[in-house]
């Protein structure tokens, strides 16, 4: 009898995984045949991933599927969000349940060698912090010995969160939390005195309280964490189209090509980098297998890196968050594409 | 000799009388049924092997020997982050089996409660254990356990609420007891020197009582006297441990929750992520259990009742002598699924964020290492084997209560 339940639970586990990985081999020309993209994305992070009051996913992450949307297809909302937790968000990718992903997800050795992914760039360079209610009356995270610690399982914020308190021979009590809405209640409610995870989830987080101001983000930030899309291992091909749809948005803003001026632009310029990139010059779109206008409508349709930066998380939105390190190189900050040549 | 009797021995086996045959048809068909499933299951795990060998995966258990590197907050034994991925998973499944015994053990006290009391002839005592099994019963229990979860963070004080000149919120029974939105802190005994006198006197003076119970009952049967045994078993159980405790000099003493930095500290914390998953399993399975006592009770004929009373035996009597040994029979197997099922839903707990089986095996582990196709087979074998020894425990206990037949 028991050897029989087993072999029927193994059985179901084939089942699940035979027909969740038959897919095609070539994403591109799946996602073309498809003419939709689906997308893993963050349920609910305002700013980078969030349903807007229509219900239509809008960020700075859903920019970057708008814009591998608007490369492939040629129209931007010709995408199929997926809301991923982080649990399942790996899972989801190898599977073929997506095509791609844009979910704030941290690039780390392990998941690109040992998880089969390939990262293909950085949209944002985050680090891990910590937000405490004001009134507790700390100013360093160096303070927290004993505290209770609000943190999102199975990310690396976990891992990084044990560590930082271990080598500073701190206690902690951690409140494992399955989301981050989750993890807002719990903080809200007092149930932790610290929550912890990216600082830009924290910038956007506070911003969706009642009253941020009762909130400090302490200094500290302990650990790097390069956010950026990824696809599956083996599709170099897909790998290279999402790839260069983040870098065309991120050298639109180096050389000065908006979503206004881009149609204009496209009928040539001085510049050839600019040409190349518009499709005006050389045959970079059809060595992706797109369109020669793949870029001109990303920039029409999304605009370029620092557009979508500040409609979705710059200075003047709820989440607030300064360029930082996430400026253009030739402003002082890590954000630097390939030359389009 | 042509008749039919004798003619099949003559003719031997002939391969037709697989199909023809009906002595033999039902072994035809069970042997191609079985050769059918194992080809599909053949075919489903050549098929798994193959899809992971194209992802580059292999099935690798060496990642159990790898050092987590996350907290887990509530653990029974030592744990750090520094310790290996089965370590963290054995912590899991000790809060699990944790949960599930505590689970069961009130699950059942509320639902034999609540099944006996639905039959009640108070209107309104029956009518309120129908409102609570109805409810609960009838809704899904991940949403009572976040529910209770809600329930235990947002109207209970915070620790910071007990700080201060006049703070908003005290401690319970003579400050022993503090109740927050983190979790209840209880005193929790101190092991001094000279304790281990103290348990075995405790543990000595239990089986005095059983010993007690034997000669009673045999001293009952032969002479027909009854003794006082609640006075006498209350005494058994206090008087030689308290005896022993003074004259020990107190070794054990009890550890107090304090307000110390951002947090109680001293004292046993049960968290309440604990406490709501705790409570709603019990809750949920009790409604279930309850019907079940209620069904056991109604299959027991009137006659046995109305027998019971003709001898002069009390209302009370006759439920215990009576009608629950003979219920019991019909209770016990139902019961063990429900058993089975509160372990199997205590898999919600990451729903309140307690540290079980599935959020450290099938959380953390299996998204920090990658491996979900070992974790979870993994898991399921646990899961499995957890359940299949619950239910073999209860069926030893099933075959006890069973109808003896002399």
């Amino acid at each position: 009898m028991k050897k029989s339940v087993f072999l029927g639970a193994l059985t179901l586990a084939g089942l699940a995984a035979g027909t969740a990985m038959a897919q095609d081999s070539s994403t591109l020309a799946a996602v073309k045949e498809r003419g939709v993209l689906k997308c893993g994305v963050n349920p609910g992070t305002p700013g980078f991933a969030a349903p807007d009051a229509n219900g239509k996913f809008v960020g700075f992450d859903v920019d970057v599927c708008r814009a591998v949307a608007a490369a492939v297809l040629g129209d931007s909302e010709a995408v199929e969000y997926t809301p991923l937790t982080s649990a399942v968000r790996f899972t989801a990718l190898a599977s073929g349940e997506v095509d791609m992903l844009a979910r704030n997800t941290t690039w780390t050795f392990s998941r690109d060698v040992d998880l089969k992914n390939t990262f293909v760039g950085v949209n944002y360079y985050d680090g891990q912090g910590f937000m405490v209610p004001k009134d507790l009356g700390v100013s360093s995270a160096k303070e927290l010995g004993g505290a209770t610690v609000c943190i999102e399982t199975g990310t690396t914020t976990e891992l990084n969160l044990a560590d930082y308190f271990r080598v500073n021979n701190m206690e902690y009590e951690p409140v494992p939390v399955e989301s981050f809405t989750e993890a807002q209640t719990q903080f809200l409610a007092g149930a932790c005195d610290v929550y912890t995870t990216d600082a830009s989830a924290l910038a956007a987080s506070r911003a969706s309280f009642e009253t941020p101001d009762d909130y400090v983000v302490l200094p500290e930030i302990i650990s790097k964490e390069p956010l950026g899309p990824l696809v599956r291992h083996g599709d170099d091909n897909w790998g290279d189209v999402v790839r260069w749809s983040l870098n065309a948005m991120i050298a639109a803003e180096e050389y000065g090509v908006t979503s206004a001026n881009a149609a204009e632009l496209a009928s040539g310029t001085d510049n050839p980098e600019i040409n190349r990139l518009l499709g005006v010059e050389g045959e970079l779109g059809a060595m992706l297998g797109l369109d020669n206008d793949w870029a001109l409508n990303i920039l029409t349709q999304v605009g370029n890196y620092g557009e979508s930066f500040e409609k979705n998380i710059g200075e003047n939105t709820p989440v607030g968050l300064a360029r930082g390190l996430n400026a253009q190189w030739t402003e002082g900050g890590l954000i630097y594409s390939p030359p389009f040549r | 000799m042509t008749t039919a009797t004798d003619s099949p021995q003559d003719q031997g086996f002939r391969l037709s009388q697989l199909i023809y045959d009906t002595r033999y048809r039902a072994i035809t068909i069970q042997v191609i049924a079985m050769i059918a499933f194992m080809l599909i299951a053949a075919f489903l795990i050549r098929n798994t092997i193959i899809n992971l060998s194209a992802l580059g995966k292999d099935i690798d258990f060496g990642f159990l020997f790898n050092r987590a590197a996350y907290d887990i907050n509530q653990k029974i034994i030592p744990y750090s982050s520094d310790d290996p991925h089965w370590r963290a998973t054995l912590v899991g499944l000790l809060n699990t089996l944790l949960i599930a015994l505590l689970g069961c053990i009130l699950a059942t006290i509320i639902g034999v409660i609540a099944g006996v009391l639905r039959l009640s002839k108070n209107w309104l005592t029956a009518k309120i254990m129908t409102f609570y099994v109805e409810s609960f019963r009838n809704i899904p229990v991940l949403l009572w356990i976040l529910a209770f979860m809600a329930v235990l963070s947002e109207a209970l004080p915070t620790p910071r609420a007990f700080r201060g000149e006049t703070p908003s919120a005290s401690m319970w029974l003579w400050d022993s007891v503090a109740v927050t939105n983190r979790g209840t802190y209880v005193p929790s005994p101190i092991w001094g020197e000279g304790s281990v006198f103290v348990v075995i006197t405790f543990l000595l003076s239990l089986l005095g009582i059983w010993a007690f119970g034997k000669y009673a009952k045999r001293r009952f049967e032969a002479t027909g006297d009854i003794l006082p045994s609640f006075w006498i078993k209350l005494a058994i159980f206090f008087v030689p441990t308290v005896l022993v405790y003074f004259l020990l000099g107190r070794p054990v003493t009890l550890s107090y929750p304090e307000l110390k930095g951002f947090n109680f500290s001293g004292g046993l914390h049960m968290r309440n992520s604990m406490l709501a998953l705790w409570l709603a399993l019990s809750f949920y399975t009790g409604s279930f259990i309850a019907e079940i006592v209620r069904s056991g009770i109604l299959a027991i004929s009137k006659g046995q009742t109305e027998a019971a009373f003709a001898l002069g035996l009390r209302p009370s009597r006759t439920m215990n002598l009576v009608i629950l040994p003979q219920a019991l029979r019909v209770i016990i197997p139902p019961l063990i699924s429900q058993y089975l099922n509160l372990t199997k839903n205590s898999s919600l707990a990451l729903a309140v964020g307690y540290m079980d089986l599935r959020s450290t095996l099938g959380g953390t582990t299996l998204n920090t290492t990658g491996r979900e196709l070992e974790c979870m087979l993994l898991m399921m074998l646990i899961y499995l084997i957890v359940s299949l020894f619950i239910s073999s425990g209860m069926n030893v206990y099933n075959k006890s209560v069973k109808l003896k037949e002399r």
